[in-house]
């Protein structure tokens, strides 16, 4: 955990968001189109600036270009036009990253599949075993350590893909839809937990999902997205302080957010809808 | 919020108990009967041939140098142990042999075809002609460019043996889960590593089911290439023991080889079959309903 101990976690627990000027920028976008093939805009002229402690959905229709612009942070393509500049190169060399799928190796055990990372840098499973076994039980699987992963419920391989992720220690984790295939009572769940983790590890999340409600619960920027061409429409703050749990669901203060992400959203698309 | 739900669920769970309990007991003996079934069936046909065979036999007086029945072929089986045991080895041993090379042969294509796509381009349409070869059209040429008899019969028997594992294995390196070759890139995997934690494992199944066809080819190859080459002096194996009793009339001694070599095919399966099951049981779906 030494790696963000930079940024103290009490900023959070205390409901006391630094202010967000105040925090260093970690990854931006600049002006940053993707094409594909002559005519599929992907994106168009999208600026991002990431600060480090930021939780960034990214809320829009399907074909806006949400998982496009996670595939451009994780330098899985290049984008046509523009860049991703990256202020925090040791953000890039622990990037954790979450896809839709658990995408477990399923001939591998749940410990095996976590040491991936890590054995790909070389590192022998002895010399690792307590980074596995804190990244295990901080997604609360200790004791599942040897079970494949065709032992385990959906919501279970999700959280091995999700340790997997943590057990870099990165500053950056990008998720596409992680929970988007699961049930809406494990969906929470693994929600409450996600900030929970996000509380002790002080990281920064950029999370993709078509979930108004999901976005407000978990994030305090959501960026609102169209499609064709994909690119963003607006921003919004979630000013809620964290730790914010279950009983934050069933505030005024988040039905009032859900209202207006909900509004800004259809608005947005209406307004899209007049000028095509 | 799942706790009140847990509350009434587990009481309609208590109540109905009894009815699962049948439905389960009904459901593990009609499995525990498929289990019975699964060589109780064969058997019973196989009994029945055998019995048809020996019956058509004694009732037709069919002369046994045309169609011995199967008593006496055990009893050849037996009688001849001694002289057919050795030939019996001898084409085990170029069977398993050809096998090896056609798992390294096959594999390793495989293997060279994923690292470069030039190679795989240049190479992939003469495996392919190699396969579509009739090998009895080429047997002549072999004869004539390879001086060891073993090495020939052994060349043979590869060449119908190696295609399966190759393309099995290629389409296998090719079919890892997109998913995880993203996340071997973002996590800066080297080619060796990818290699040895994603497409090794991946096409692990594929290789196996190539490996089962190949199984079968290199016994095919190994009989085939022993009809075509003849013996090698002492060294005769069971295609050669085929023929020989074929020039003598002697059809049951025939009979008896053709035994041999049917049960070398069938535990060649099996062994393949039982490797398949233990490297794949834990984790891989093709395995995994074997078990229930
Ligand atoms: N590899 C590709 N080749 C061609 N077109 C692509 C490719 N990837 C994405 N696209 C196109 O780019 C657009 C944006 O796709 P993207 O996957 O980023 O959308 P998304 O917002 O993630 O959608 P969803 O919510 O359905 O996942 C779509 O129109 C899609 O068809
Ligand atoms: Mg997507």
């Amino acid at each position: 955990m030494a790696d963000g101990a930079n940024l103290p976690a009490a900023d959070f627990a205390a409901g006391t968001p630094r202010a967000r000027a105040a925090r260093p920028v970690i990854l931006s976008l600049d002006h940053v189109d993707k094409v594909f093939g002559t005519s599929v805009v992907a994106l168009r002229d999208m600026a991002l600036e990431v600060r480090q402690g930021d939780f960034i959905s990214l809320l829009g229709p399907s074909g806006c270009g949400k998982s496009t612009a996670l595939r451009l942070i994780s330098g899985l393509m290049q984008p046509t036009r523009g860049r991703v500049r990256w202020e925090d190169p040791q953000a890039r060399d622990t990037l954790g990253v979450v896809f839709q799928e658990p995408t477990l190796m399923p001939w591998a055990t749940v410990a095996e599949n976590v040491w991936l990372p890590l054995r790909l840098r070389g590192k022998s499973r002895a010399q690792v075993m307590p980074d596995i076994a804190e990244a295990l039980a901080m997604v609360g699987l200790t004791g599942f350590e040897n079970a494949y992963p065709r032992e385990l419920s959906g919501g279970m391989k999700m959280r091995v893909s999700i340790a997997r992720a943590l057990v870099t220690h990165p500053r950056l984790i990008l998720m596409d839809e992680p929970f988007a295939a699961l049930d809406e009572i494990t969906r929470f769940k693994l929600n409450n937990d996600l900030l929970a983790m996000r509380e002790k590890l002080d990281c920064t999340v950029i999370f993709v999902t078509h979930s108004v409600f999901e976005s407000v619960f978990l994030s305090d920027r959501i960026v609102i997205m169209a499609a064709r061409p994909g690119r963003v429409i607006r921003e919004l703050a979630v000013d809620a302080p964290y730790p914010r749990d279950a009983a934050f669901r069933t505030s005024t203060e988040y039905v009032a957010h859900c209202r207006a992400a909900s509004e800004a959203l259809a608005e947005a698309m209406q307004g899209v809808a007049h000028e095509g | 919020m799942a706790v009140t739900d847990a509350g009434p669920s587990r009481a309609t769970n208590t109540q109905s108990a009894p009815v699962v309990d049948a439905e389960e007991a009904g459901r593990l003996a009609l499995m525990r009967r498929e289990r019975t079934l699964r060589w109780a069936l064969p058997s019973a046909v196989f009994l029945a041939l055998i019995l048809l065979w020996q019956g058509a036999v004694t009732v037709y007086e069919i002369p046994h140098y045309q169609l011995p029945g199967p008593f006496l072929v055990m009893q050849t089986l037996v009688e001849d142990f001694g002289s057919l045991a050795g030939s019996w080895w001898t084409t085990v041993r170029i069977t398993v042999l050809a096998l090896i090379l056609a798992i390294i042969g096959g594999g390793g294509l495989a293997i060279l075809f994923t690292q470069s796509r030039w190679i795989e381009m240049s190479l992939f349409p003469y495996m392919v002609v190699l396969q579509v070869t009739p090998i009895i059209a080429i047997a002549p040429l072999i004869f004539i460019y390879i001086d060891s008899h073993i090495a020939r019969v052994l060349f043979i028997a590869w060449i119908v043996a190696f295609f399966p594992v190759l393309s099995n294995t290629a389409l296998g390196l090719k079919s890892s889960d997109h998913n995880l070759r993203d996340l071997m890139t973002i996590y800066r995997a080297s080619r060796w590593q990818r290699l040895r934690f994603l497409q090794l494992p991946s096409s692990l199944p594929y290789f196996l089911g190539g490996l089962r066809i190949a199984g079968g080819l290199a016994l095919i190859g190994a009989v085939v290439a022993e009809f075509t080459m003849g013996s090698g002096g002492q060294s005769a194996g069971l295609a050669f023991r085929i023929l020989e009793s074929s020039y003598r009339l002697n059809v049951p001694r025939m009979f008896a080889a053709l035994v041999l070599v049917i049960l070398t095919g069938i535990a060649i399966y099996l062994v393949l079959s039982w490797v398949t099951w233990l490297l794949l049981h834990k984790w891989h779906e093709s395995a995994l309903k074997r078990e229930g």
